[in-house]
Parts: C-alpha cells; structure tokens; sequence
C-alpha cells in the first residue's frame, strides 16, 4: 500500500480513472504516510483527516455511479498554510492567526474542490512567508526529508518536504522572491512559479502583492502542468489576474517528456552562476546543460546586467509592501488579541500589543523596515527607487528573450543548509533567493527541476525561466530535462532519498 | 481659552481663506470594491464580503460604475479628467478601517483643475477652484458604549460595523478659496449647497446630508492682509449640515482672530465641530497623521478612461442647476432679482410644474411668491410642503384667465384647496364662488344702487366720471363680491347714459 | 550612507503600531542597518529617467460590474472575532478623533 503514495499524481490520477485504486485507498494511504512521517519531518501544520476521506469517498461513489469526473479528481493534495481554505486553519505561520478559521476560499481552493481533490491538510511556512528556511515558522521547524538536520527551503518547505517525503502527491506552494523553486531545489522537487497573474492570487494572505503567485509543487514536471492547468487561468476577483487563456502546459509537458528540443534556444544567465554557488550546484547545472544539447537545443550565455540589483530592490518592495498588508492584524477583527501588560486598555495600544505579541523576529523586522522605507520623506529614495529597478530588470528580460527562448540558472546558489545556520544572519539567508528574485520582480514564470545531487549529497535544482505568458516553454524544457535526467539515473531522484518512518 | 472676537471687528481685521474638501457617497448599488449591497440602514454587518471586512486574501476589483459617476462629477465641475491614473493605500490604523488602510487616490486623481461659480443669495458670484475630485472608499462605523456622555472619551468600548466600510466616495478638495472676507460663511455654504444640489441632477448620489451621504472638511485660516501669505489653518472635519458648513467658518473666524489678537500660534490640527453648543474643539494631535505612507496600491491596476468614454458621459450631462436657472429666467421673464427671490425660497420646482399646469411665468410666481409664501411663512413651512400642488394653481389661475372668477375671490378658492376641500373647481362650485355673469340680477342691484345715490348720478351725468366708484363699489357690496367689476363699470354707465 | 537609529526604530515601530521590547528595539536597530546599507545599492541605477514599474504586467481598467452578491452571513463575519455584541465587532475605546 506505500506504492500508492510513490507514484506520481498523473499515474495515480490514471489508476484512479481505470478504477485499479480508489480515492479512498489513496488517500488513507497518505494519511498513513503523514502518520508514520510526520513526527521527523512536520510538514503539516493541519491535517485534515476526516474531509479529506470524506471527498474521497464521495469521489469514489460519484465514479462508481459513472460521472464524468476532472482528470485529478481524488488525487489528494496539501496547500500551503498561507492560503484560506473555508472551514479550516489558515494560520500563514503565525501565532497572530492562532485558531483562525476563514470564513471563505481562496479561488485556487474553490477550484481544488470542484474538482473534488481530497485535501490531505495544510502545509508548514515561515511566517507569512518570510524566510527561505522555514525556520521562521511560529509552529516549529520542517525538516529536510533528505537530512532531518537541514532545512527543507523556504518560505514553502512544507509543502516541498510533504512531497518529498511521499505524504502528499502534489502540494500548493506559493512564490514572492522563490518560496516554491527554493524549496524544490533543496528537496529534489518539482516547482513552478507561473507568470504574474496567471494563478489567481484571492485568498493568498498577502505577503507582497506585486510579487506573490501560486503555484504547484509536485515531484514530475508532468503533475505540476496537471495541476497549473488546473488553478490557473481568469480570476475576476482579483484586477490582476490574466484574462487570456493558459497556454497548453499539459500538452508541453507532454511533448518535452519526448525529449526532443530542436531549434530551443536556452540561455545561460552569466550573472545567475559562479561566484558564491556551491561547487556541486555549478557541476550539475553544466552536465544539465550538456543534456540539453544533447537534446537539440542552442545553448548560448545571455547577459541580464541588471539582476545584480534584483536582491536590493526585492528587498526594498516586498517590507514595504508587506508593512500595509499586514497591518490588518492587529487584534480588532479576527486572530489573536493581547491587552497590553499594564496601562490603559484602548484600541491603539491592544492593536500594539497584539501585533508585538503575535509576530515574530522576522516579520517585525521586515514590516519594521518596510516601514520605513514608505515613511515620511523616503518613498521616492527607497520604494520609488526599487520600482526603477524592476524597470530595468524587465528589460534585461526583454533584451535576453530576443535572443532566447527560455533561460536558465542553478535554482539556489547552494545545497539545504543546517537548521538554525543562517537563523542570526538575514542577509546570508536573502542570498539563498538571489537566482529566483529577478523572475518575480519583472513576473516571468519560471520552475525548478531536480538535477541530481551535490557532493553533500543533497538536491540540487535546475532553473528555467520564460516570458511572461509563456508558462508552456517551461515545461517543455523542464520535461525534457527531466526525461533525459532520469534515463540516465535510472529513475526518480527522489529514489534516492533516505528512508523515513 | 482665548477670546472670541466679535465676527465682524474679526473680519475687518483680518482675511480669511477657505479650502473645502466634500465628501460625497456614491449611490451606486455596490461597494467600491467588492460587490456588498451598498444600501442604507441594513442590520450591522449584514453588507459585507470578505474584502469589505478586510479578511486576510481578499482583493479589490473596482466598481466600473463608480468610475463613471466620479467622471461624471468631475465633468460637472469643470475639471480635466486623468487621461491615466491610480488608486494608492493611505496607510494609518482605525478600528473603522478594515485593512488599516484605505484605498484612495493621492497624486493621481481622476479629475482636476476644475472650478464651481457659486451664487450668494444677493446674485453675488464667487468661483471656487476646485483642485482635485478623487474616488476612494468610506470606513466603517463605530458606536461608543459605556462612559457617561456615550461620546468617545470615557467610553469603555467601541462596536464596528462594516455596512459603510468600502461605499464609494468621491472626494472634492478645493484650491484655497481667497478674496471673500466677510462672505466667508455664505460662500462656504452655498459652495457645499450647490454641489450637494449637482450631485442630486447628476444622480450620483441621494446627497442626503442628514445620513451623512455628503460630509464637509471645512479649513480655514487668516490672515492680515490678503496680500499676506497664507495663515496656518485648521480643519474641522465632517461637518454635514448647510447651516453647520456656515457657522464652522464664522466661529473659526471668531475664534482664531481670538488667538491671534492674544499671540497665540495657531496649530495645524483638526477640530471637531459640536452642533449643540456652536464650537469647535481641538481633536487629539496625533504624531503620525501626517506621515500616511502613501503608495502605488498594487491590488489594483491604473484607469484609464478612453476619451471616447468621457466625451460620452459628457454628452449625457443632465443640465447642471446654475444653466437650468439660468434657461428658466429667460423663458419666464424675470427680473435678476425676481429669480434671485424665486431660487432662494426653492420655488424654482414649483412654478416650472405650474407654468406646465397653463399658468403663466408671472402669474405662477405672483402664486408662489405672494399668497402661498405669506402662508408658508405663517405656517413656518416650506412651500413645498402646503397642501397644494403646482397643478392646482395652474387650474386657479385658469379660472381668473377665463373670468370665472376674479383675484379676490381666487383667494377664498386657495383657502377652500388648502383647507382640503378639493380641486379649485370643486372648490368653486361648492362655495357658489362662481361669478355673476348674467346682467339680469346685476341690473337690479345696479337699479337700487342708482336709485340710493341720485347726488352721484347727478354728477356722473353732468361729465364728472370720478364718483361712479361708489356705485360700483355698492353693487359690488350688494353681489358680496361675485359680481365682474369691470362689467358692472359699464353697465352703471350705460345705464346712466353717460 | 544612512543609518537606522534606535529612535528611528521606535518612532517607526510606533507608526507600524507594534510594541517592541526594548531588547528588540537595539537588535533591529543593528539589523536594519545593514538592510538599509545594501539598499544604496538600487540609487546607482535608479536615474531620473528611468521609469518606475509598480505592476509587472501592464493592465488597466479592470472593472466590475455594479452587480450585487449576497453578503457573508453575519454569523461567519462575526465567527473570528475576539469580541463581539449586537452583531458588531466589539473593540477596545478609541482615544482620538470621532
Ligand atoms: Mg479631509
Ligand atoms: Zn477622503
């Protein structure tokens, strides 16, 4: 019955339809994987149990009784905690939400269940999305399952560690400055950020609005397509959702599985390697280049000047913007409310020490800066000025897509680091998203492929980036990739990894 | 506390400069940005959505039809419209705020550079200047429980409810309103007067001042001489009433003069208007009022109305009051202070629907004017609301016209409408008000009439017309009036043979 | 080459409406220095003629129809509040304007 929880959601999707499997079995045999994972790894920050087999079961009599049912139709799946799910936890990390429970869905989420996929609970974050390691989760650390003293990456390391670990076949992820290929790349996962409103971003409790997106994280380049093109597309409710079609990412994925990339022209960030990445990253990212060409593809290296500024400017948007956005938790509507210690009890001074209270470190010290930096006098200098950058990172991106199809980079510049190593250092933490930042400010989609293991022994990922609205080549190359990755490992890397439970 | 200055010594010492910023709340059937019902007086929080509640993932979409109801406005008072522009977060914490920020516009407005002549009572015209009109969403409403007065301070807790939070505004802010001295009050009334006046013809908005649909941010400062730069002002916020707008600028008049004749610096800080007792009072100094920490809101995409878009909205303008009052003069032929008279006791309504009912311009403003403003006034009652209607007096004037009855008698028949015994003609007829028009019974009264003054007849006949008054003025007596003066004028004549 | 204060600090954390400690205040006083130091960084190419992009696809006029939908019933806008009474949020006083 572990089987079930090792193949890929396409092939359990498959078997599901065939009726070799039923949802039911499929789904308690995840929740006996979170049972028997959980205790080392501590993805989940909810499971939801009984809901879950409750869809299940109710996909099952629905196909039974012969309805025509979506493609992933009681393939479970976990989301990440920062996404609001009717009727059930959504904390973003944080004590501030303690105990929430939102009276509404995210639009993904609404798809999610009508497509009746069993959702197995939510996944471990750092709070409000804010850290690359998890660690800054108000609820404990997620463990990488390649190396329980590592972290699984982050913000997102929930999500990719329950994939990892074989306790979700797919997971939600979200992605401001990485928080989905980070975590990817150091769990051996798969994960897309799609294009800048391309997955509706309503009912994602904001971090930074310009940046954030949704997207899948899974272990075959084929599943996230799967489930891309399942929240992806139109939104009404959200003003900056795309309102043309998803391209066929299914269909490239499908196609670059082939392993066929004749006359793709792939190019090579020159300044996205070198300098500060891992030997063992720099290593697998060449023989993955060498893949490529052996697959017919025109491998050239592209020049993007301006990415060197990307860390600044990321740094500059996401505290201010995330200051406004998280002002609303302040104790007065929903979530935690502290009195303050002594002195008079008002609105302005509980509002305080609610918020003094209810966040941590980290999250007061972006707010803190994302403050200021939209203070009195220093709009123009701080925030104005990181706006100009985007400008100019866009156009890096425009000038390389001139020349090329799609570009690529090692995903981070090293391997899972050791939990708590960079915990008293925000900017050595910052820098592990320095390859995935230039996509979200400029809103190109990208994704991360496993491309084997460093000299540590741990995952490494392989960065594709497209221009916006062309989500589709991501999955041709990545597939592609992928295809030629695994014949000459023989299999998932992901076989890999250390045995849990 | 400082003196108050004598409002006239403050104003020949002084110059006062104004600056206005209306608030107006759409009457659009939704928020601003979300789809809640944006009706009035529902049960506390029964009109809201997870945006307007401001609930952790939700996200703005805006109201397509609030964007056209700001252009509209913007149109109206002149302005420009942005051909592109944004809406920003202004950042500041509020229990009555939902997001701890509301979604306004700040250097971007959708309209600007506009202006509004405003017509004093006397006729006399100012142009305000109007800065900008910006779109943005209301908060919500806090109810003070607890402490002694139930105002805020003292309370012990405050409850929130969201129906209002997100309701569309439109704000108007204008350019300081210079060179009215002691019509400073006037002007700031009537500015506010005239714009509720074209919310009402644009149908943006109910504008019912009483529920706080349109709320007035009045500023005011002074100066020694207008050539002196611009004094520190205040600003006293939501003040939503005409005669209120009116009293806040004479009071602050009054009041800064006060400060300033004793030294005193005045602070730039909002004031609270109190109807009750005629004053404003400090509000509490906060430290980061002023740093808003405005930005870009990235929920939110910029609007940019196709010009083709604006010229249509242009095009459907209804008629704005001041064209409408001036249209309407013309046509009926009044004097500038005939109209002036008509327009400030709001019988502009009225007489158009009596001159519709057959009267004539003169005719229905010597109605409305004189007889039903006399009994207006008695009653201590607007015109509009005497229990009779334009058709009415259209009918009544008809009966004069056609000499069924005459003026006098015109004024029973008014008593009998008002008195609720029907139409005129009912009124008429149930009275026997009905002039006498058959010469039989007139030549009778006119007989014993002659017959009573031969001294009158004998001085009519010798070429002395003068006296026959009192002959008339005796048939008239004996007919109590019903009889047509002028027909008995020559009947007395034939009948003397003069 | 600008520097956080810990005054700054507090004034700043006193607009973000969040209490720090005074042990916080010294610790964030040293850590957004260094933040703020890389932050020099973006003037070196953010020249006047640059334009700022605050939406990283270009959109405009997304709009809504002026549709109503039914409201959330007020059971669930009250279910997460600390404190409620009458079917409205019940908040601590409000020093301050009216
Ligand atoms: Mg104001
Ligand atoms: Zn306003």
């Amino acid at each position: 019955m572990t089987e079930l929880t090792r193949l890929s959601a396409a092939v359990l999707a498959e078997k599901l339809r065939a009726g070799e499997v039923s949802s039911v079995e499929a789904t308690q045999a995840y929740l006996d994987r979170i049972a028997a994972v959980e205790p080392a790894v501590h993805a989940y920050l909810h499971v939801s149990a009984q809901e879950a087999l409750a869809t299940a079961r109710d996909v099952d009599e629905r196909r039974a009784a012969g309805e025509e049912l979506h493609p992933l139709a009681g393939v479970p799946i976990a989301v990440k905690d920062v996404v609001v799910t009717q009727g059930m936890p959504s904390t973003a990390g944080s004590k501030i939400l303690e105990g929430w429970v939102p009276p509404y869905d995210a639009t993904l989420v609404e798809r999610i269940r009508a497509a009746r996929m069993p959702i197995l609970g939510k996944t471990n974050m750092d709070e409000f999305a804010m850290g690359s390691s998890t660690e800054h989760s108000a609820y404990g650390n997620t463990h990488n399952p390649w190396d329980l003293d590592r972290i699984p990456g982050g913000s997102g390391g929930g999500s990719a560690a329950a994939v990892a670990a074989f306790a979700a076949p797919l997971a939600i992820g979200t992605d401001t400055g990485g928080s989905i290929r980070q975590p990817g790349a150091v769990t051996g996962t798969v994960g897309v950020k799609p294009t800048y409103g391309g997955v509706s971003r309503y009912g994602l409790i904001a971090l930074a609005s310009s940046l954030d997106q949704a997207g899948p994280v899974t272990r075959t380049v084929l599943d996230s397509a799967l489930l891309h093109e399942l929240i992806g597309g139109h939104d009404p409710r959200d003003s900056t959702s795309i309102p043309e079609p998803l391209p066929d990412v299914v269909g490239a994925a499908r196609q670059g599985a082939l392993g066929d990339l004749t006359g793709v022209r792939v190019g090579v960030v020159e300044q996205l390697q070198g300098e500060g990445y891992q030997p063992g990253v720099q290593a697998r990212f060449e023989e993955s280049l060498e893949l490529l060409k052996e697959a017919g593809a025109d491998v050239v290296e592209v020049s993007c000047p301006h990415f060197e500024y990307a860390l600044a400017a990321y740094y500059l948007i996401l505290p201010a913007e995330a200051s406004s956005n998280l002002a609303k938790f302040d104790g007065m509507r929903f979530g935690l409310r502290v009195e303050p210690e002594e002195g008079p009890v008002t609105a302005e001074r509980v509002m305080a020490a609610t918020r003094g209270a209810g966040f941590g470190d980290e999250v007061k010290r972006r707010i803190i800066l994302g403050t200021y930096a939209l203070s009195a006098g220093y709009y123009d200098a701080y925030y104005g000025s990181a706006q100009k950058v985007r400008t100019l990172i866009q156009r890096d991106f425009a000038a390389a897509f001139d020349q090329v199809d799609v570009l690529v980079s090692p995903t981070a510049p090293t391997t899972a680091f050791k939990l708590g190593e960079k915990l008293d250092d925000p900017l050595a933490m910052y820098l592990n998203d320095v390859a995935t930042i230039p996509a979200n400010l400029a809103g190109v989609p990208g994704i991360s492929v496993p491309n084997g293991l460093s000299d540590d022994g741990l995952p490494v990922g392989f960065q594709v980036l497209a221009p916006a609205k062309a989500d589709d080549r991501l999955y041709r190359v990545g597939a592609a990739l992928e295809a030629a990755l695994e014949a000459r490992w023989g299999g998932p890397l992901l076989d890999r990894a250390p045995e849990l439970g | 506390m400082t003196q108050m200055v004598d409002y006239a010594d403050a104003v020949r010492r002084y110059d006062p400069v104004l600056g206005i910023e209306v608030h107006v709340e759409l009457g659009t059937r939704t928020k601003m940005f979300c789809s809640a019902e944006a009706s009035f007086g529902a049960a506390p929080n029964t009109q809201t959505t997870p945006v307007s509640l401001g609930l952790p993932g939700a996200l703005p979409v805006v109201n397509g039809t609030a964007v056209e109801y700001a252009i509209r406005i913007g149109l109206a008072l002149n302005c420009q419209i942005a051909e592109s522009c944004r809406f920003a977060r202004k950042n500041y914490f509020y229990p009555d705020v939902p997001k701890n920020f509301q979604t306004s516009q700040y250097d971007e407005p959708i309209a600007f550079e506009g202006w509004l002549d405003v017509e004093l009572e006397d006729g006399t015209i100012h142009r305000v200047e109007i800065e900008r009109a910006h779109m943005e969403e209301d908060a919500g409403k806090n109810t003070h429980v607890g402490g002694s007065t139930g105002r805020i301070h003292g309370a012990e807790y405050s409850l929130v409810d969201y129906n209002r939070a997100g309701i569309p505004l439109v704000e108007i802010v204008t350019k300081p309103i210079t060179g009215v001295g002691d019509r400073a009050p006037e002007v700031a009334r009537a500015y506010v007067q005239a714009l509720r006046d074209i919310f009402r013809v644009l149908d943006v908005s109910e504008a019912k001042m009483e529920r706080g649909n349109v709320r007035a941010d009045v500023n005011v400062s002074l100066r020694p001489t207008p050539e002196s730069p611009l004094g520190t002002r205040t600003e006293t916020k939501n003040v939503n009433s005409f005669r209120s707008v009116e009293r806040v600028v004479r009071h602050e008049i009054s009041r800064q003069a006060g400060a300033l004749d004793a030294g005193e610096i005045i602070v730039q800080e909002t004031r609270h208007w109190h109807e009750d007792t005629g004053t404003t009072t400090s509000g509490r100094v906060k430290s980061d009022a002023e740093d808003y920490r405005y930005f870009p809101e990235p929920d939110l995409v910029p609007v940019e109305p196709s010009r083709e878009w604006v010229e249509e909205i242009r095009a459907t303008l209804p008629e704005l009051p001041q064209a409408r009052r001036r249209r309407l003069q013309t046509e009926w032929g009044y004097a500038d202070a005939e109209m002036r008279d008509v327009v400030n006791a709001g019988a502009i309504e009225l007489i158009e629907a009596t001159v519709a009912a057959g009267s004539s311009p003169a005719a229905a403003r010597k109605w409305w004017m004189g007889e039903l403003a006399r009994r207006a006034k008695l009653n201590d009652a607007e015109l509009a609301d005497l229990p009779i209607t334009p058709a009415q007096i259209g009918e009544l004037q008809g009966l004069v016209d056609s000499g069924r009855i005459n003026d006098k008698i015109a004024r029973q028949v008014l008593d009998g409408v008002l008195a609720g015994e029907g139409d005129p003609e009912a009124v008429v007829v149930a009275r026997g008000l009905e002039i006498v028009s058959d010469d039989g019974p007139l030549l009778a009264a006119i007989d014993e009439a002659l017959a009573a003054q031969p001294d009158v007849v004998e001085k009519v006949r010798g070429g002395n017309q003068g006296p026959v008054g009192a002959i008339i003025g005796a048939v008239m007596k004996a007919t109590r009036g019903q009889a047509d003066a002028k027909r008995v004028r020559e009947l007395v004549l034939e009948r003397i043979g003069a | 080459m600008s520097t956080i204060s810990r005054d700054e600090v507090a004034r700043v954390a006193a607009l973000a409406r969040i209490e720090l400690r005074s042990d916080e205040l010294d610790r964030l006083a040293g850590e957004l220095d260094v933040i703020v130091d890389s932050i020099a960084k973006v003037s070196e190419v953010a020249t006047p003629d640059v334009p700022a992009t605050s939406h990283p696809l270009p959109m405009s006029n997304v709009f809504r129809a002026d549709v109503p939908v039914p409201a959330l019933p007020v059971e669930d806008v009250l279910a997460g509040a600390p404190d409620a009474e009458d079917g409205r949020f019940a908040v601590p006083q409000i020093l301050g304007e009216e």
